[in-house]
């Protein structure tokens, strides 16, 4: 193959020097060329031949021809697990290349460049009046013209709602009902990605647990939660809240107020001199809460504290959520800062 | 003899009667001008970017179907996924010169966008856009911004763990329009995101079919409105008048260029493709919603919309427990909106500001416009500014300029630099202008001076020019 490949390539080289020379005896003073094509009849000016620059086309594209043969055969030649990308990539760009080379000596050296005038369109004020004339006749023997065009409009429109209504199937209809499902209900416990219970005991400071309602969907917007363990003193949480976070763990939903990302960084240990606390994170437009006050936000673009959900602890060390959501899950929408009424989601 | 070009021509023009208007556009001109090209870059990246897609679409699964990968990647074997994303991980590993292509269809959407945002930036500071191109401008920026979307749709669908953060993102941007934001999404996508099942095969759909129709449809608009009024020219010589067009014939002259720079945009997006690495999903991983990394970047033609996401100080507009106006609405939703209304308005902006309303086809130099140019400057470094803090992440790693101290920067310079750059663009194009006419009238004082000399020296004036 590899051999074939190479006598090709030397036959050609061959072929083009000695053509070259043979070229540069008779095309000398070729130059342009350009005669009026008015003169003698021709539309596009005549120009004299161009040997040297067919033989260049003419290699260009046995290249090109070479690429793409390339690509075939390294296509054919190779294992998936170790056929190389940028072989392809180099076989079929070499070949486009090529192609985009052979084309561009065309355009130079081989057809006639030239410069033609042209007229810009004009209007037609006559001919817009005659339209303007004819619509106008053509409805002389209407007598109420705005209330059959209103009529007309008002066919339209209910023939498209009608034809978009279909598409009303994608979801529910102005129900806003599934945006306050929750999985969570008092005495679920909370388990790892990999479905094991935590204890209270599993959980350190210093770092960053996220869990699920056990036996729920994880996917479910509302499931995930981050569970981090904070000094008890350092908690301040919201009135109301006073026993929520037993041996100072506390649980928010996982899901961002602002955009819906996952809050995926937690810091910690901190920077003492300037970010003195541990502070939960959204890596996609770095909205801040802090974990100690309730999620409150401390920085970036999110308006709502984190919903946080009641933790306890079981007689065998278990963490059990001990209610509902503090507030809705997820981003903001019109709704979603009235008293959340939590609908149990079906697993 | 029968001639081989004649043949064909004849049945066609007997069975359609088209032969004068073949011969006319085979003569169309265009001008001699590189920037006229940028548009084509745009269709050329189009045309590919379907070729490519039509292969993708053999190997892709459209959806979220949970299934365990075992495949040639082995860091993710034993991974449960979506049926989505193993089928990418497959057009990536297991089908020979998947990944070639899919690289390349990815490279061919970012420089599909570049070219459009580029054309438009000569569009804009040519004055191409003035009576009575105003309908071509229009599609035009219909085009630009059905093609962002089509793009954020492309990388949603792949399922990695970007891609699922990006549509996250999408998803609270959708609820945060006023009133009925939530229901609006709900309705969209079926339930809570990520929504239904099938949600995946809609956005597939919506992808493959129904965007790339209506941007075919727009694109083909937008030449017939090219070519009905023909292109702007630069006034390069008294010959280009607003009446006559000086330019190369489309055949023979302007094919073979136009055939070689499509070639060349195809080729070099195909060696981008083997060459240059983008998007390693299998890096990023299956996306599931409790899941999210830290310096993520969405595509480079929606950074400007992270930027203004992160940049909005932290408030929703409340009206009792109602919230009229949840925080991502200003940079997700009503920034772009505000760009796109700026940008169709213009047209009829500029007409009322300046009282013109002439037909154009001489296209200015941006100096001959300065309060436009400046306008212009001004607005792009605006986009552009905020667009740069959607990378503010990056820069605080890469330079140690504080995250704070940046946002603060940008808060007040969004505004204050754009405002400077008017008044300074403007100022040089008006000196600009001025040295023009001081070195015209000096080059007329100085040829008068030699006719002058000359008529003295009792010879004839010399010639002009």
């Amino acid at each position: 193959m590899r051999r074939w490949i190479e006598a090709l390539f030397a036959l050609l080289l061959g072929r083009l020097f000695r053509r070259r020379t043979a070229g540069a005896q008779t095309a000398g003073g070729s130059g342009d060329g350009s005669g009026d094509g008015s003169g003698d009849g021709r539309i596009v000016p005549a120009g004299s031949p161009e040997r040297r620059a067919e033989n260049w086309v003419l290699a260009l594209l046995a290249l090109a021809v070479l690429f793409a043969a390339g690509f075939v055969v390294s296509y054919a030649e190779f294992s998936p697990e170790r056929l190389p990308n940028e072989l392809l990539g180099i076989c079929i760009g070499g070949a486009l290349l090529s192609i985009t080379a052979a084309l561009t000596v065309v355009a130079r050296r081989l057809v006639v460049t030239e410069e033609i005038e042209e007229e810009y369109p004009q209007e037609h004020p006559k001919q817009q009046s005659e339209v303007a004339q004819l619509v106008h006749e053509s409805g002389s023997r209407f007598t109420r013209k705005r209330l059959l065009l209103g009529a007309a409009g008002a066919t339209a429109g209910a023939l498209g709602v009608a034809a978009l209504t279909p598409a009303v199937s994608f979801g529910p209809l102005w129900d806003t009902g599934p945006l306050d499902e929750s999985p969570w209900r008092r005495g679920r416990r909370l388990v790892s990605v990999d479905d094991v219970p935590f204890k209270a005991s599993d959980i350190y400071e210093e770092t960053f647990y996220t869990a699920f309602p056990e036996g729920a969907d994880k996917e479910f917007i509302a499931s995930p939660l981050v569970v981090v363990r904070l000094d008890p003193s350092a908690i301040h949480l919201p009135a109301g809240r006073a026993d929520w976070a037993p041996d100072g763990i506390v649980a928010y939903s996982k899901i961002c107020t602002h955009a819906g990302c996952a809050i995926a960084l937690y810091r910690k240990p901190t920077f003492p001199v300037v970010e003195p606390k541990p502070m939960l994170v959204c890596p996609c437009h770095y909205s801040t809460f802090d974990p100690a006050t309730g999620a409150t936000v401390v920085y970036g673009p999110a308006g709502r504290p984190l919903p946080q959900l009641p933790l306890m602890i079981d007689d065998l060390g278990y963490l059990r959520a001990a209610g509902n959501y503090s507030a809705r899950v997820g981003p903001s929408w019109w709704n979603v800062r009235s008293d959340p009424t939590f609908v149990n989601k079906p697993t | 003899m029968s001639d081989p070009i004649l043949e064909p021509v004849r049945f066609i023009d007997e069975r359609t009667a088209s032969a004068p208007l073949l011969k006319k556009a085979l003569r169309y001109a265009f001008p001699d001008h590189w920037s006229f090209l940028l548009g084509e870059v745009a269709l050329y990246c189009f045309i590919l970017l379907i070729l490519t897609g039509i292969y993708l679409t053999f190997f892709f699964d459209p959806s979220t179907a949970h299934t365990v990968y075992h495949g040639p990647y082995t860091e993710l074997d034993g991974r449960t996924m979506s049926a989505a994303y193993k089928s990418v991980l497959d057009i990536s590993f297991t089908y020979k010169a998947g990944l070639l292509i899919r690289q390349t269809h990815h490279w061919a959407a970012d420089m599909f966008l570049a070219a459009i945002v580029i054309h438009l930036l000569r569009v804009f500071f040519t004055g191409a856009f003035r009576k009575p191109r105003e309908l071509t401008w229009i599609v035009g920026l219909t085009l630009l911004f059905v093609s962002l979307l089509e793009g954020y749709l492309g990388y949603s669908l792949v399922d990695d763990l970007l891609s699922g953060m990006g549509l996250a993102i999408g998803y609270g941007v959708g609820l945060s329009i006023p009133i009925i934001g939530g229901p609006l999404m709900l309705l969209l996508f079926g339930a809570p995101f990520p929504g239904t099942p099938s949600f995946w095969p809609r956005m597939y759909i919506a992808h493959v079919l129904l965007i790339p129709l209506l941007l075919a449809t727009l694109i083909g608009i937008h030449l017939a409105l090219v070519a009905a009024r023909h292109h702007t020219q630069f006034k390069e010589s008294p010959r280009h008048t607003e009446k006559r067009l000086i330019g190369v014939p489309m055949f023979p002259g302007q094919a073979p260029r136009s055939l070689a720079l499509m070639f060349g945009t195809w080729g070099v997006l195909f060696l981008m493709g083997g060459l240059f690495q983008i998007n390693p999903i299998w890096q990023w991983g299956p996306f599931e919603p409790y899941l999210a990394t830290n310096g993520a970047q969405p595509d480079w033609y929606l950074g400007w919309l992270i930027g203004a996401l992160r940049l909005m100080p932290s408030f929703d507009v409340t009206v009792s427990h109602f919230t009229l106006i949840p925080n991502p609405f200003w940079g997700g939703a009503l920034f772009p909106l505000v760009v796109i209304g700026i940008l169709m308005a213009y047209p009829w902006l500029e007409r009322k500001l300046t009282g013109d309303y002439r037909f154009h086809n001489l296209a200015d130099r941006p100096r001959d416009a300065p309060n436009r140019t400046a306008f212009g400057v001004a607005f792009v470094f605006w986009v552009f500014a905020i667009f740069g803090f959607g990378a503010a992440d990056r820069i605080l790693v890469l330079w140690n300029i504080g995250y704070n101290t940046q946002l603060y920067i940008f808060r007040v310079g969004i505004w204050a630099f754009p405002a400077i750059l008017f008044v300074l663009v403007r100022k040089l194009c008006r000196e600009l202008q001025a040295a023009e006419r001081i070195e015209r009238a000096q080059h007329e004082a100085e040829s008068e001076a030699e006719q002058e000399h000359a008529v003295l020296a009792g010879g004839a004036p010399p010639a002009p020019g």
